[in-house]
Formats: C-alpha cells, structure tokens, sequence
C-alpha cells in the first residue's frame, strides 16, 4: 500500500512536464511531432554552434507563443495553490484562499490604474503586484493596530482592505473609457494569460522563487501553526514571528502571479483540497504536491481556454465552471481531508 | 532530589483584574504536584504562565535553576511540555506525524524531522502505551487515545517537566484512571509533573503533593495529606468534603457528600 500510494506520488511530479509537451501540441494551429522533434534538435544545435536557429511558423508558434504561455500557466497555477494551500495552514481554515488578505482586489485596483493612466503592459503588471503587496501591508498593519490577536483579526482586516479596493475598482470602472479602457478592465479582472511574452515572465521569477522558497523550507512549520497559536508557542515557535513570514511569502508569489495572469479564483482553494486527498494533511509532502497539482490544473485549464471555443475564454470563467463542481463534489464525497 | 521547577511569588493579570497573585511553590525530580481548584480560579493560566505561554505580571519561574524570562521560547520547550486541556486539530494528521510535532524546539526552523525524531515520536508512543495507534487519523482516535497522543507530543520534547492541564476532563471513568496511571509511570522515569484536576482524589492516587488555588491565591502547598482534608477541600470548593481511609485498599480517598437536598435525612 505505501510502495503503491509512492508511484502515484511520483507520477504526480512528473504531471506538469508531460502536460508541458502535450500542451504544446495543443491548439488551432496543427503541428506534427516529426516536425517538432526535427525543430528543437536545430534550435539546440543553434544554440551550441551558432548556426541558424529555425525560422518556421511552426517554430514561431510552439517557442514564442505556445512556450511562454504554458511556463505562465505552470508558474501562475504552481504559486497560487502554494499560497493556497499556506494561507490555509497559517489561519487554520481549509476555506480560506490566496485572496484573504485582499491581495486579489488590491491587485486589480493597481492593473485598474495602470489602465486608466499609461496603457502600457509593463506598466499595468508593475502597479498590480505593487498594488496586491500593498493591500496584503494594510492589512497586517490593521491586524496588528487592533487589540485582538490571533488569525481572526487579520481575516477581519482582509475583508476590510478587500471592500475597500473592490469599491475602488468599480470607480475605475465607472470613469474608464466604456469603448476601450472599460473592456480591457473587465478582462484583466477574469483573468487571461492570451498576451503573455517572455519579457512578462521574467520579472515575475524572482519574487515566485523567492517566496515559494521560504514556503518550502518553512512548510513543516506550517503544519505546527496549524495546531493554533498557544500550542505552537508551547513548542518553542515564535508564532508571530513565523506567521508573517509566512504570509509574506505567500503573498509575494500572488502578487506576482496576479500580476501577469489577472485575478483568477477558485485554484488557490480546489487544488490544495485535491492535493490533501492524495498525500494528507502533512505540509512537509502537502506543499510540494499541491505545487505540481496547482501547476498541472492551470495548464489544463489554460488549454481549455485557448482551445475550447473560437475565440479566447477568460480564466477566471473556467476555473469557477470547473473548480466549484470540483469542490462540490468533494464536499459530497466527504472526503476533504479535514473533518 | 535536584530542584527541577521553583515557582516564586507568580502573578497574573488580565487587564487590571489579578487572576492570582504571590504564588510560590517548588518540585523536584519525578515528583508530582495536583493543582485543585474550584472554576476559574486560574488553574489553566497558572499552567500557561509556568509554559511561557503567557507571560507573568509578577514573580519568576525557574526550570533546572534557569529563568524562563531569559531563556526564550525554544530552550523552554526543549525543558517544558505542556498538554492542553482540549485541542482542536484542523487537519487530519496522522497520529505519528502529530507526536512527531513535539521535536520541534529540537529541529532547526528550516528542517523537517528526521528518522531519529521519528523514532523518539514512537518510543513516546509506546510510553503511553498507543505505539499501534502510529498511522490513524486523529480524528478517529476516542476521548482517551486523543489524550495519550497529546501526551506523546508532550514527551517527545524530552522534557524535564511536564504540564498537565487537566488531563482527566471529558474522560469516562477507565480513560481517567488510564491516564493516572500514565502519570504515575511518567513521574517514576524521573520526569516532574504539574497537573491540574478537578477530582481531589487524584491528588491521592498519583500525587506526591498537591496545592488548593483559591480567591487568587495559592490556600496551601504541601504533602497531599496536608491539602486534601475535609476542612480545606469544604473551603475550597464551597461544598461538603470527606475524607476517609480505606483500610482494606490502604488509601485515603476525598468524596463530596450532598447535604442540602439529602431525601433521608429526618
């Protein structure tokens, strides 16, 4: 049973690699793998001995607009189901998703503003992560400022911080240009990963490998903050301590992945459940899997969207269509993995 | 017998409102101290306050000579465990990867635990008599199981005292004595034990001294003949107390008597 329970484990880390090649090949444009196969091998070879790198369509459709896409969609989905699956442990709640610190609205107001102001893609991007970082500020600051203690009061904050960015995002709506800047706010808002380029990504990297980093080393950790603030401090834990760096961390990885992708809902929640069912509660195997799974389910996700119909489906639209009956049917099943 | 915990003129408040004031005691090696007390007289805090839980308003505790106001939270729980009177565990972890929770003030912040630390958490299991229970849930274990996992957690600190927060409450009648005689084995390893009970007659059967806290204060500390007497137990609880020897089992025991709605009486 547990050699059994191990080979699934392991299939589960290999998920996103043959997704990545399979996803390749997914699309309105045909390729054949003969094809393929012949392309990389002259683009390695292009890389070692200079010689011509591959100047197809074919190479232009699977390296610069396939490729970035699905890196997008392994990096987004990886980092909001990390977050997920932390901000979970730290407040104790499997209900609670990467957005509980208002980081979502508050990244949204920033891609608002970045809209409204300078229509520039980078720009947009920037003002989102800067935007969600400082929601998440607000609202440990707020946690902090109150007298209460414990996780309550920062889920309280959050709800503050969210209402009050939400209220912002319908005003950015309200002034925006309805014919051009209107549309392009309401489609950031559900979430795309249609534009992504190269460039996008690399400056997401270090804040997604920084903070989930921390969250893999600190993730045994997770799990004794999970036992709640007065047995972890009798464990020798600084609770307050650990909690924020741990929320930090998470929030930085969100950040970054809102900020390339839009606010896209329902991963962060479903997949750490889906994860849980497969290893179990313990962060030290916890974490790890629901990065591969969050990976894996983006993608999918991501495929459907630009495959499905004929034109682009927003995220956010299809991981609520699938993640909530997901979740339903989890809930039926009894089987979450906490009660 | 070396000193293993001194307790000196310990206070707490929450807000203005003292819970006790100028609590003193001390224990050695292997010794056991019931704590008794009527409802909300601070038993619980008293505990957390010895943990570092809470920190005192007043006073100081020592563990193996050390102040815990300078010790810091990881070298207090290297020489502390505290078992919580109930915990409500979210995630349904396995009842080894719970024990195993205990090494934490053993393991560096950034490492998981190792085979060594997984086999402290199985010895801890077999201390208290659970090692089969290892690989279930939790959440299926019954109300006594649960207890002796958390006790487990406790011992795989390698503590040199151990903190008990009313470890028999919600137990039916065998659990309770299961986990007494737990407590008894534990103390004759060497292991020092504080323990909070709402049953005086505990303090007879594990107890090598026992202390009333009452009106914020700490009534008496003494040998357990001392404290549980039918005068100070009346006093405590509000109720009437007897204390009797029982010849042919050769111990005290502590019994409530109903008096005001007794139907025999003339």
């Amino acid at each position: 049973m547990p050699d059994r329970r191990h080979y699934g484990t392991t299939a589960m880390y290999l998920l996103p690699f043959v997704l990545l090649i399979v996803s390749l090949f997914v699309g309105r444009y045909q390729v054949s793998v003969s094809l393929v196969i012949d392309d990389i091998m002259r683009t390695i070879t292009s890389l070692f001995f200079g010689t011509a790198a591959p100047a197809s369509i074919q190479h232009t459709v699977l390296f610069s607009v396939r490729m970035p896409r699905i890196l997008a969609a392994l990096l987004v989905g990886s980092a909001l189901s990390t977050a997920g699956v932390s901000f979970q442990g730290v407040f104790r709640n499997p209900l609670v998703s990467p957005y509980i610190l208002g980081v979502g609205s508050g990244a949204g107001f920033g891609a608002c503003l970045g809209i409204l102001l300078y229509d520039n893609h980078l720009v947009i991007q920037l003002l989102a992560f800067i935007f969600g970082l400082l929601a998440m500020f607000a609202a440990i600051s707020m946690g902090k400022a109150s007298k209460g203690t414990g996780t309550l009061v920062f889920v309280l904050s959050g709800i503050i911080v969210s209402s009050i960015f939400t209220a912002l995002i319908s005003l950015a709506k309200y002034v925006a240009d309805p014919y051009d800047e209107l549309p392009e706010i309401v489609f950031w808002l559900m979430g795309s990963l249609s534009s992504i380029r190269y460039s996008d990504l690399i400056w997401i990297i270090a804040p997604m490998f920084i903070g989930t980093l921390v969250l893999l080393l600190l993730r045994w950790r997770i799990n004794i903050l999970s036992l709640g603030d007065e047995e972890a401090r009798s464990l020798g834990v600084n609770v307050d301590k650990m909690r924020l760096m741990i929320i930090i961390s998470a929030t930085l990885v969100t950040s970054a992945a809102v900020s390339v992708s839009g606010v896209i809902g329902w991963v962060g929640l479903v997949v750490p459940h889906i994860s849980r069912m497969i290893v179990g509660p313990n962060y030290n195997r916890l974490l790890p899997m629901s990065m591969v799974c969050g990976a894996s389910f983006m993608l999918v996700v991501d495929d459907l969207a630009r495959t499905v119909a004929a034109t682009e489906i927003p995220l956010g639209i299809i991981t609520s269509l699938v993640g909530a009956p997901v979740f339903a049917y989890l809930i039926k099943r009894g089987r979450m993995g906490w009660n | 017998m070396e000193l293993i915990l001194e307790v000196e003129s310990l206070g707490y408040s929450y807000g203005k409102e003292p819970v006790f004031e100028n609590v003193s005691f001390s224990l050695r090696r292997g010794e056991v101290m019931c704590i008794l007390g009527p409802n909300g007289s601070g038993k619980s805090t008293l505990i957390k306050c010895i943990a570092g839980i809470f920190k005192p308003a007043a006073g100081s505790v020592r563990i193996m000579g050390e102040d815990t106001a300078s010790l810091g939270a990881g070298n207090i729980a290297r020489r502390i465990g505290y078992v919580p009177q109930q915990n409500e565990v979210v995630f349904p972890f396995t009842v080894l990867d719970f024990v195993v929770m205990g090494r934490t003030p053993h393991i560096s912040i950034f490492a998981s635990p190792g085979a060594k630390d997984m086999e402290i958490a199985r010895e801890s299991l077999a201390m208290v008599g659970i090692a089969d229970l290892a690989d279930r849930a939790l959440g299926s274990l019954s109300g006594g199981q649960r207890q002796m996992a958390l006790i487990a957690r406790a011992l795989a600190q390698q503590p040199a005292l151990l903190l008990l927060d009313e470890p028999t409450a919600h137990l039916d009648f065998g659990n309770q004595v299961l986990v007494l005689e737990a407590v008894q084995k534990l103390a004759s390893s060497g292991i020092s034990i504080v323990m909070n009970t709402h049953m005086p007659d505990h303090a007879f059967l594990v107890g090598s001294r026992a202390a009333a806290l009452c009106d914020r204060k700490l009534l008496a500390v003494d040998e357990v003949a001392a404290v549980v007497n039918s005068e100070m137990m009346s006093s405590v609880y509000g109720v009437n107390v007897a204390v009797r020897e029982i010849k042919d089992i050769n111990r005290k025991v502590c019994v409530a008597m109903l008096e005001r709605f007794n139907p025999h009486r003339n």
